[in-house]
C-alpha cells in the first residue's frame, strides 16, 4: 500500500496507471512522473521501493498542482466569473454549457437529469 | 487559437478616444459604445461604459478583474427565461 499526495491508494496497478488515481494526473503525467523518478512505467505499485516511493512524491509536490490544491484552484476561477457578472459567469450560475454549446437538446451534463413537463404534448 | 502577442489588445481606437476623453474631463458619466468585441484595457478601469446589446446600452461599471476580457462578455444579448411554475423566476 502507498500513499502518493494524500488519501491515494493505488493499488497493485502499472505504476503509470496508479498514478492517474491522483486528481490532476493523467497517463501523460504520470508517465513524465516515471520518467523523471527513472522508474520503469510498467513497474507495478506493490513492487517500488520506499525510495522510489519518496522520489515520486517529491516530484509531485514540486512540480504539480494535484488534489485539494488543484480542485480549490478551479473553483475559485469559476467564482471569479461568477462574481465578474460576465457571460460565462452566468452560464456557471445557471448550471448551464459555457462553451457556446446547443441546449435545445442534450447538455445533459451540466443540466442535470431530465425534467420532464407535465401535459406537454406529443 | 489566442491572438498573437505582438499585435497588442484589439481595441476599438474610438473606444480609446472616448475613453481618454472621459479621463481627461470630469468622467462620471457613462461612456456610450457599440463596440463589443473590444478588449478591457488596464485604463478603463474606474470608467463607466453603456454597452450596447443590440437594444439597450447595458452600463457596465469597470474594475481590476475585468482586464482582459472584452465589453461584450457583460452586455448580454439574450432574454434569459425560465418557467415560473416549477421554480420561481431567477433573473440575474
Amino acid at each position: 500500500m502507498a500513499r502518493i499526495a494524500g488519501v491515494n491508494i493505488p493499488t497493485s496497478k502499472k505504476v503509470s496507471i496508479g498514478l492517474t488515481y491522483i486528481h490532476g494526473i493523467g497517463q501523460q503525467t504520470a508517465t513524465d512522473i516515471c520518467e523523471r523518478a527513472s522508474i520503469e512505467k510498467d513497474k507495478r505499485v506493490n513492487e517500488l521501493l520506499e525510495t522510489e516511493i519518496i522520489k515520486i512524491r517529491e516530484i509531485i509536490d514540486n512540480n504539480y498542482r494535484v488534489e485539494g490544491e488543484l480542485r480549490r484552484e478551479v473553483s475559485t476561477n469559476i467564482k471569479r466569473l461568477m462574481d465578474l457578472g460576465n457571460y460565462r459567469g452566468l452560464r456557471h450560475r445557471r448550471g448551464l454549457p459555457v462553451r457556446g454549446q446547443r441546449t435545445h437538446t442534450n447538455a445533459r451534463t451540466r443540466k442535470g437529469p431530465t425534467k420532464t413537463i407535465a401535459g406537454k404534448k406529443k | 487559437m489566442s491572438r498573437s502577442v505582438w499585435k497588442g489588445p484589439f481595441v476599438e481606437s474610438y473606444v480609446l478616444k472616448k475613453a481618454e476623453e472621459a479621463r481627461a474631463s470630469g468622467r462620471k458619466d457613462v461612456i456610450k459604445i457599440w463596440s463589443r468585441r473590444s478588449t478591457i484595457l488596464p485604463q478603463f478601469v474606474g470608467l463607466n461604459f453603456g454597452v450596447y446589446n443590440g437594444h439597450k446600452f447595458i452600463p457596465v461599471l469597470v474594475s481590476e478583474d475585468m482586464v482582459g476580457h472584452k465589453f461584450g462578455e457583460f452586455s448580454p444579448t439574450r432574454t434569459y427565461y425560465s418557467h415560473t411554475a416549477d421554480r420561481s423566476a431567477k433573473r440575474i
